[in-house]
Formats: structure tokens, sequence, C-alpha cells
């Protein structure tokens, strides 16, 4: 791929409508690696909305949902191999999923249980990032870090649009540019940064515009086309692998749901808006896409649902039955050489818990 | 008066300093349409406009550095930091220049901007909803910082903080936003910074807090009831600190146990235990003693509350000093 700065135009597409917009294809991948990538995204639908589900039973606690962000996290996580890293924010909690990780741990995240602090070496999945754009400079630290020993191993960092705006996204973006690490900064411009519009959070025409001034390309992409974020993430791979340094990828999408589960959106966002991004909703595309294709039938589309169900009901099966959490974990793991204090204070708790 | 919740109080005290003066700008993330995320802001971008309250870009440091700014200009801001562990882009701004502008200037400019955000544990929220960081605010010279536990200290610490020549960090209890609930006076209320409020007149004991710590501290006095009379001193202000109060209080009890749920070490609690070391150690029958946070990684939630100061914890340091 030669990609010339500045950033594309146009969003990158794939998959059409079936009526009048074509559909493509992305060269390389036949029937079988287009039915994995299905599955991934059913993985991760079915996660988020038994999800909400689970939020509103009380049995998980403040959740950040992903609805119609699947194709973003799938599709790009698509494009890597195992051994390169992904740094997920809060929005990309669960892609795990789509390397193995058990969804009780991901649950266990939401309920705050320690079971869901996974080891990041585990799946090649760093921790679930909470303070906006800081884990950017962590991925870039490890592509370059990687390059420095010889291994060829990518890694990419996923964060919103409003991230954009941080000191540390522009810090991690520099540094990307300047050590040509092999890192993919890949943006979820769903347009909103909690009740704030992508119109007040930059100037910038785009965001892939950004790029420019990090000496790295932009690329645009249809974030609810799956085909074509995995697509754009493989050529950012293919640079990276080639030692021609990081790419930026902005999907866009909409956020067709709450920002999260404690969010009242009808305070501030269009509803006709939302109505429209829902009925191009990036599964449902991608499920008429393969059906066209007549890859995909109806049931293999309901054994593939019921498969991805049954996983989310042991995975909550499992996280519940996780015992309860000891207090004398509050005083572990933040040291490899603990202050005597700490065990002056735990013995303290006891004590007191105990009388 | 009217009964009003702690966000509420909150809320009153924008609309009426807003009103009063007309210099004054609110700005942060989601403050606007939104009202802020826990809606402390609601309706003000309604009633004076987008010009007077604006949400901002999703950057701490941006927001805290344009208000620098914007005091050179001649407003008067109030930004809002959405949570307290997500102020901490903004420290370099704050360290650095909110806290030594004006000596910079040799007195020549002022920065009265006045920084809120919603602080401390206890909500059963995802990692880093919880921190309490008065002490970074605090130990910065040049920036003073006020904690309220009650509704009508939330409007009159904040109407003070904005009034104040100086910048001022209000840290407001997330804990008690809606279940702190009490009649706050209508119109203008202000308390001063550097007046504590005794929350409960006693003999034996003095528990020392702040901000969520007081409804703790009064349950752990009640739980004491017959045992010991215990004083609760509300400090509400944390710099400037009420000195007098404190001195005045210990001196007549005899024992001190300060309640913080920031981390232990280098926390506020001890510096009132070092000022009590300096200026009271004649009066105090035992040691000062700390009930605080310890000094980890605020925990993952479903084990929050060991992590937190509690009521046994308190009676417990309670009971030592009394026994000794
Ligand atoms: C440093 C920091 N500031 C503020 C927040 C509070 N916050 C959480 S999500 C969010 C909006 C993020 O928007 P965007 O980057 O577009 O990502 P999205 O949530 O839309 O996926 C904000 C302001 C935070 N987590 N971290
Ligand atoms: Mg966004």
């Amino acid at each position: 791929m030669s990609q010339v700065l500045p950033a594309e135009g146009g969003l990158r597409r794939v998959i059409g409508d079936g009526e009048s917009l074509p559909d493509g294809e992305v060269e390389g991948l036949g029937d079988a690696e287009l039915l994995a990538l299905y599955r991934d995204l059913v993985l991760l639908r079915t996660y988020d909305e038994r999800s909400v589900v689970y939020h509103r039973q009380g049995r998980i606690g403040t959740y950040a949902i992903f609805w119609n962000h699947e194709a973003m996290q799938a599709g790009a996580a698509f494009a890597l191999e195992e051994r390169d890293w992904i740094f997920p924010s809060y929005r990309e909690s669960a892609i795990g999923l789509v390397r193995g990780m058990p969804a009780s741990t991901v649950l266990s995240w939401w309920r705050g249980h320690p079971a869901g602090w996974w080891n990041p070496e585990d799946s090649n999945v760093a921790s679930i990032c909470v303070p906006i754009g800081t884990h950017v400079p962590h991925a870039v630290g490890f592509a370059w870090g990687s390059k420095l020993k010889g291994e060829d191993r990518v890694a990419i960092a996923f964060f919103g649009d409003g991230a954009t705006s941080e000191g540390a996204f522009h810090e991690g973006a520099t540094f990307a540019g300047v050590t040509k690490a092999p890192a993919i900064l890949f943006c979820n411009n769903n347009q909103w940064a909690i009740s704030t519009p992508l119109a007040e959070q930059t100037a910038a025409p785009t965001l892939a515009d950004k790029a420019i001034g990090y000496g790295m390309p932009g690329l645009r992409v249809d974030g609810c086309d799956v085909l074509a974020v995995y697509e754009a993430t493989r050529d950012a791979v293919e640079r990276a692998r080639a030692g021609e340094g990081p790419t930026f990828i902005e999907a866009v999408t909409y956020r067709s749901a709450p920002h999260a589960t404690a969010d009242d959106p009808s305070i501030y966002i269009d509803p006709e808006r939302v109505e429209e991004a829902r009925e191009s909703e990036c599964v449902g595309r991608y499920e008429r896409y393969l059906v066209r294709a007549g890859v995909l039938t109806e049931e293999t589309i309901e054994s593939v649902k019921n498969e991805a169900l049954e996983l989310m009901r042991a995975g909550i099966a499992e996280a519940e039955a996780e015992p309860p959490a000891d207090p004398g974990l509050v005083f572990e793991h933040a040291y490899a050489d603990p202050p005597a204090t700490l065990a002056d204070d735990l013995a303290e708790l006891r004590r007191i818990l105990g009388g | 008066m009217a009964e009003k919740l702690l966000v509420e109080a909150v809320n009153d005290a924008l609309h009426v300093e807003m009103e009063r003066d007309a210099s004054i700008l609110v700005l942060g993330e989601d403050v606007g349409k939104l009202g802020g995320v826990f809606r402390a802001t609601a309706g003000l971008q309604e009633r004076f406009g987008a010009d007077r309250c604006f949400d901002t870009p999703l950057a701490e440091a941006g927001i805290l550095g344009t208000a620098v700014g914007l005091c050179m200009a001649g407003w008067r801001p109030v930004v809002e930091m959405q949570y307290d562990a997500f102020s901490y882009p903004a420290l370099d701004q704050l360290i650095n220049h909110v806290g030594r502008y004006r000596w910079r200037t040799r007195g020549a400019m002022s920065f009265p901007l006045t920084i809120r955000m919603p602080y401390g544990g206890g909500v059963r929220a995802p990692e880093l909803h919880d921190d309490s960081p008065e002490t970074y605010y605090v130990h910065t010279p040049g920036v003073k910082v006020a904690i309220p536990s009650t509704p009508a200290d939330a409007k009159g610490l904040l109407a003070a903080a904005i009034r104040d020549p100086d910048p001022v960090v209000v840290l407001e209890p997330k804990l008690h936003y809606r279940t702190a609930k009490q009649e706050v006076p209508e119109g203008e209320h202000v308390v001063p910074l550097g007046e504590a409020r005794l929350a409960r007149e006693g003999t034996d004991v003095t528990l020392i807090a702040y901000g969520a710590m007081i409804p703790l501290a009064e349950r752990a006095a009640d739980a004491l009831e017959g045992e010991a009379s215990c004083e609760v001193l509300d400090l509400r202000s944390l710099k400037p600190l009420d000195e007098d109060a404190l001195l005045a209080s210990v001196s007549k009890t005899g024992r001190a146990v300060v309640v913080q749920e920031a981390p232990r070490v280098a926390g506020f609690a001890a510096e009132v235990a070092a000022v009590l070391a300096e200026k009271a150690i004649f009066d105090l029958q035992g040691p000062v003693l700390r009930v605080t946070g310890y000094d980890v990684p605020y925990p993952y939630w479903q084990i929050e509350d060991a992590y937190m100061p509690s009521v046994e914890r308190v009676v417990d340091a309670a009971r030592r000093l009394l026994a000794a």
C-alpha cells in the first residue's frame, strides 16, 4: 500500500446495500474467514446486548455499551496476529473475547470483582484504559520496544473521537511518527464524547487529517463495514511489518446507544439520527452481505447466535460463581516488594473486621 | 429556605453567582447541554447562554490552561473536572501556572478561577472514579482548597471560592450528591474559606474530618454514645485551615482522630497531625491517630468497603485513645 498524505477523503467501503450500492470483496478472504469474522461480530454483539440486560438485572455494574461498534473491534482485530498487542479503552472492554478470553473475565471487570483484572500476557490484550487517551503512548512504547528487540509485533490502540483532543494522544502519536513504531492508532469516531458532538470536539475537517501533523498516513473507513475496517487495518499492519511506521485509522460510526448505562442521551441526541444509525447497524449489514454472497444460511445464523448466547450464559454463571473477594486483596499486587506498613494495615483491618 | 440535595445546592450556587457577576464563565466536559454528568451545571446554558456555560473539547490541561488565559482577559472561570482522577492531566497547568502566575506577576494580576469536581469513593464505579486527590491540590502553593460535607456548605463554599481572588479547588463528595439533603439558604449564601464547622459538640475525643467522611464520623460518634462524648469537627476548608477551631477542640478533649479516605502517606491527616504536634502537644493525652485509605491503588469495587475508612475503624481508634 502506498498511502500518501494528506488523509483520504471519502470513507473506505466494501459492503454494499443490496440495491444501488454494489458489494465489493476483500482479496484473500475465503468463506472460512468470512464466517469466522461473522462469529466474532455476533460474539461481541451478544456480549453487549446481554450485558445491558445483566446491568438492568443488577448483575453487573455501570457498563459502557458498544452496540454498533462491533465491526470496528472485530474487523481490526481480525487483521492482527495473536502475537500483536491490543490496547483497549473501556469501549473495547470485551475485545479479548475474539482471542478466546473468557466472557466471565470481562463480566467480572464490570462486576468490580478482581477476577476481571486479567494478565495482559494471556491474550496480548492490555488492561482496559479508563482515563481517556492515556494508553496511546503505551501502545506506541510497546510497538517501539518490540521493534528495538527485533520482534515482529504490531500494537494497536483503540480510542474515541474525544480522545484525539487529549494531550496524551498527541504525544503518543508524535512518538509513533518519530520512532516509526509499528503501531496503529485506531480511532473509533462515533461522533460523540458523552454529550459533546464532534463539531465541538475539533475544527479539523476530519480526524484522519490530524495524521499529517504526526507524519503518518490517515485512513478513513466506514466503521460499520467490517470488511472495510479489516482491509484498512490489514494495510496498516503491512506497513508496520514492513518497517514503514504507524498509521492512523479513523473509523466512522454513530453512537446509537447511551454512552454508558448511567447516561441519558435523550437530553442531547437527535433520536431520528440514532434511528437511522440503528437501521444500518454493522452486524446486520455484514449478515445480509454474507447471505447475498451465498456464504451464510439461516441455519448458520441461528447456530452462531445460539453459540454466542450459550457462551454468555456460561460466562455470567461463571462470573457469579466467583467466590467473594477477600478484603486482604486490597493490599496485594501494588508493589513487588511492599513497604512493611501494608502488612500492619492488613493485620489491623483483620482484627477490626473480625471483632 | 428550601430543602436541597447537595448537587442541587451546587447548581443553585452557580445560578446565583452567575446572576450576580456577569464575568463568571462555566466550562468543562459536558457541562452545557447535558448539564454535567452529575447534573451540577443543569440549566446554566439555558439561562445564561452558550457563551457563559460551554462544553469544551476533551482535554483537562486545555480546560485549565485556557481558564488561566480567560482570567488574564478579565473573566472569572469556574471549571468542572468531570471526575477526581480525570483532573490529573491538568496538574501541570495547576502546579506550574495556576498556583504561580500571581506570584510571577509580583501580585499585579489575579487568577480568580475555581476548579470544582466530584471526588471520593464508595460509589461502586469502574476504575478511577473514586479518588480523593485533595493532597495534590493542597500541596500546591498558591491554591486554596475547600471540601463541603453538607448541601448548605456546598453552596456557601462554592460561592466563597468563586468570589475569592485566588484559585480555589472545591471537591464535592459525590457519594452524598443525592443523599445529603438539608435546608439551604435562598439567594446569596457565602461560607467564608478558613472556617471550620463544629458538626457535633463533645468532651472526650475530637473526630476531625471533611467531606464524605463527616457523615461517617457522625455515625462513629453515635456508635460511641454512652461510652464517650465525641466532638466532630468538619474542617470544610483545608487551605486556609482553621487552626483556631482545631486547637480549641483538641485542647478541650485532649484526644484526636483524623479521618480521610485518601491514602495515608503525606495525606491531609498528616498535616493536621503535624499542626497538633507543633501547637497542641501539651494538651494531648495520647497520640494523634489517623484512620485513612491505604497506600495502594483504590480497589475493585466489590472490596472497596475494606479500603474505605469505616465506622468500626474510627470507633476502634477512638477506643484505643480512650483506653490509653
Ligand atoms: C482523562 C479523562 N477525562 C474525562 C473522562 C470522562 N469520560 C469518560 S468517557 C468520555 C468521553 C469519551 O469520548 P470518546 O473519546 O469519543 O470515546 P467514546 O466514549 O465515544 O467511545 C469522558 C469525557 C475520562 N474517562 N478520562
Ligand atoms: Mg466518541
